[in-house]
């Protein structure tokens, strides 16, 4: 798939609780293929702190208008500059970047698990997920439940459980101390989200001999695969997050504790 | 339509534009969106004799107008070079010149002597300047015996243009300028990083898993751009200008302070275009105040 660099326009920048935003941006064209967990380079301008572009993943993208959504939390200088673009300003992107996560094939049972901004991909997957004939399923984790996220185009797609930490909505706890999660009998787990809660996930994962997949967000200059910054260690070696990755399967990380 | 060719030892460049080793990887990961043979040249990744895995993530920082690296050389080695990277290379409409590296001086001369034998490798550039390993790299190009032993080498080893890749983290560069003049260099090219770091307030540690790295970007163009001039002046083989160049204006100051040609690193990753970009706006700012090549601009300012 050829990559990308394109001035999009924003269409909408939506605020969701807590620092979170969605941007919708639309091409001029026909978007390229996104596959589920695949991620864009954005470049922020504005902001003359920020050097280098931020990557983000895709949070959802319609063909029927070719507009892409990213699901951004602020996290520094770049992304604060980020949640205050405008409709009808552009954004330059490079894309798609990056590895997919592999899709189940029907009759399957798929939980897609996630939380914060490790949100962002899930959806997109959850769309793809339900096109490939497979109902998904949500687990998603938050503190409380005012910083709950909306979730709304997840529970058009599948049923929603819901962790918050100190038990005001949904389960009490983490993702991991969903019953459902952990007594149910998955096929595959997907997950995306801070990495004590991947590393939570992929434990379970691994004991139950479960197909696990993990999109990591590790630090990155190009998202070309040329600076080698953001690597993984894996069984094979040192490997880009971003174009070996960023989703891996947890039986190739050097996540064993 | 200017000029833009240049020749630097037996390799000649359809124009002065080169993409700076450790930021174009091998080529193909830049070629949806630039054309390699529109370039003068490309330095694909530091090469070693053996593999190396490089230094622990995270291996970079953000900083005001530029990043610090510490990748530390990962690269297969050059056996899987010739075997997988070669033939590719080999397809390029372009000068690939490999950027050499090693812990020793056998090694360094060894490697050199390896890649004499690729013949579509018109150069190498010897890295004597890498910051972020603990044996060789930069130990070679901060120390001036230590540097003109191991150029003399690659030197016996290399039959053609050797290009010496200097450091920055020195206190007269125009030495090691000399040094590999005297030992047979057909050019230098400054300045690789700058030796800096960067500390995490959060979490109260370096941000770099090896606490030092090396500095990049429009941070640091003014100290390559002074460096590049000082060396001009202090040898007669050409200089290449490296450091934060993000636009053809910042490539054009370091030929008219004397580089012979440019590379572009760091800039390529935010916009992937820029060495293309940069070419035609040097070609632009020829045509439009009448210089035929851009060899009359080259070391304008220090002209009487």
């Amino acid at each position: 798939m050829k990559r990308r660099n394109e001035d999009l326009t924003v269409t909408r920048n939506r605020t969701l609780a807590d620092g979170f935003f969605v941007i919708e941006a639309a091409s001029s064209s026909q978007l390229p293929e996104i596959g589920a967990g695949q991620f864009v380079q954005v470049l922020v301008t504005g902001s003359p702190s920020t050097f280098l572009r931020r990557p983000l993943s895709v949070h959802d993208a319609d063909y029927s208008n070719n507009t892409l959504s990213l699901l951004i939390q602020v996290a520094g200088a770049g992304t604060q500059r980020l949640s205050q673009l405008q409709a009808g300003e552009k954004i330059n992107i490079i894309y798609p970047l990056g590895n997919s996560f592999t899709l189940p094939v029907s009759g399957e049972k798929v939980l897609l698990v996630g939380g914060g901004s490790g949100m962002a991909p899930l959806l997109y997957l959850g769309r793809k997920v339900s096109e490939a004939g497979v109902e998904p399923q949500f687990a998603l984790g938050f503190r409380n439940r005012s910083r709950i996220l909306d979730h709304d185009g997840f529970r058009k797609l599948g049923h929603v459980m819901l962790a918050t930490e100190d038990g005001s909505e949904g389960s009490k706890g983490f993702v991991t101390d969903i019953p459902a999660f952990r007594d149910g009998e998955w096929d595959r787990v997907y997950c995306c989200g801070p990495e004590p809660m991947m590393k939570a996930v992929a434990e379970i994962c691994r004991a139950r001999d479960i197909f696990c997949e993990v999109s990591l967000e590790n630090l990155m200059a190009c998202g070309l695969g040329i600076c080698l910054c953001c690597i993984v260690p894996t069984t094979s070696g040192n490997l880009c997050s971003c174009t070996d990755g960023p989703v891996f399967n947890i039986r190739d990380l050097k996540w064993q504790t | 339509m200017a000029d833009l060719k240049i020749k630097i030892g037996s390799m000649e460049l359809r124009n002065p534009v080169m993409l700076a080793s450790g930021t174009c990887g091998y080529g193909s990961e830049l070629a949806d969106f630039i054309e390699l043979a529109e370039l003068g040249a490309v330095i694909i990744k530091g090469t070693t004799l053996e593999l190396r895995e490089g230094n622990p993530y995270p291996r970079m920082a953000e900083t005001a107008s530029g990043m610090l690296n510490a990748v530390g050389l990962q690269n297969k080695g050059i056996d899987y070079f010739e075997k997988h990277y070669y033939p590719l290379l080999d397809t390029y409409d372009t000068n690939v010149i490999v950027n050499v590296n090693g812990n020793t001086v056998e090694e360094y001369a060894e490697l050199s002597r390896r890649i004499d034998n690729l013949e579509a490798i018109p150069a190498i550039e010897l890295n004597i300047s890498c910051p972020n390993v603990k044996m060789g790299g930069m130990v070679f190009g901060t120390n001036p015996l230590a540097a003109r032993e191991v150029i003399a080498a690659v030197r016996k080893a290399y039959s053609r243009t050797l290009i010496v890749k200097l450091s920055p983290n020195v206190t007269d560069i125009t030495e090691f300028a000399r040094i590999s003049e005297g030992e047979g260099a057909e050019a230098v090219s400054l300045v690789n990083t700058l030796l800096g770091m960067a500390v995490d307030t959060r979490s109260m540690k370096p941000k770099l898993s090896t606490i030092t790295g090396g500095l990049s970007g429009p941070a640091i163009k003014p100290v390559a751009l002074r460096m590049v001039w000082q060396t001009v002046k202090a040898v007669k083989i050409p200089v290449i200008g490296i450091g934060g160049i993000m636009n053809a204006e910042d490539a054009l100051e370091f030929i008219m302070a004397g580089a012979t040609a440019v590379q572009i690193g760091t800039a390529s990753f935010i916009e992937p275009r820029t060495a293309i970009d940069v070419i035609s706006g040097i070609s632009s700012f020829l045509v439009e105040n009448n210089f035929d090549s851009v060899k009359n601009i080259t070391g304008i300012i220090n002209r009487i």
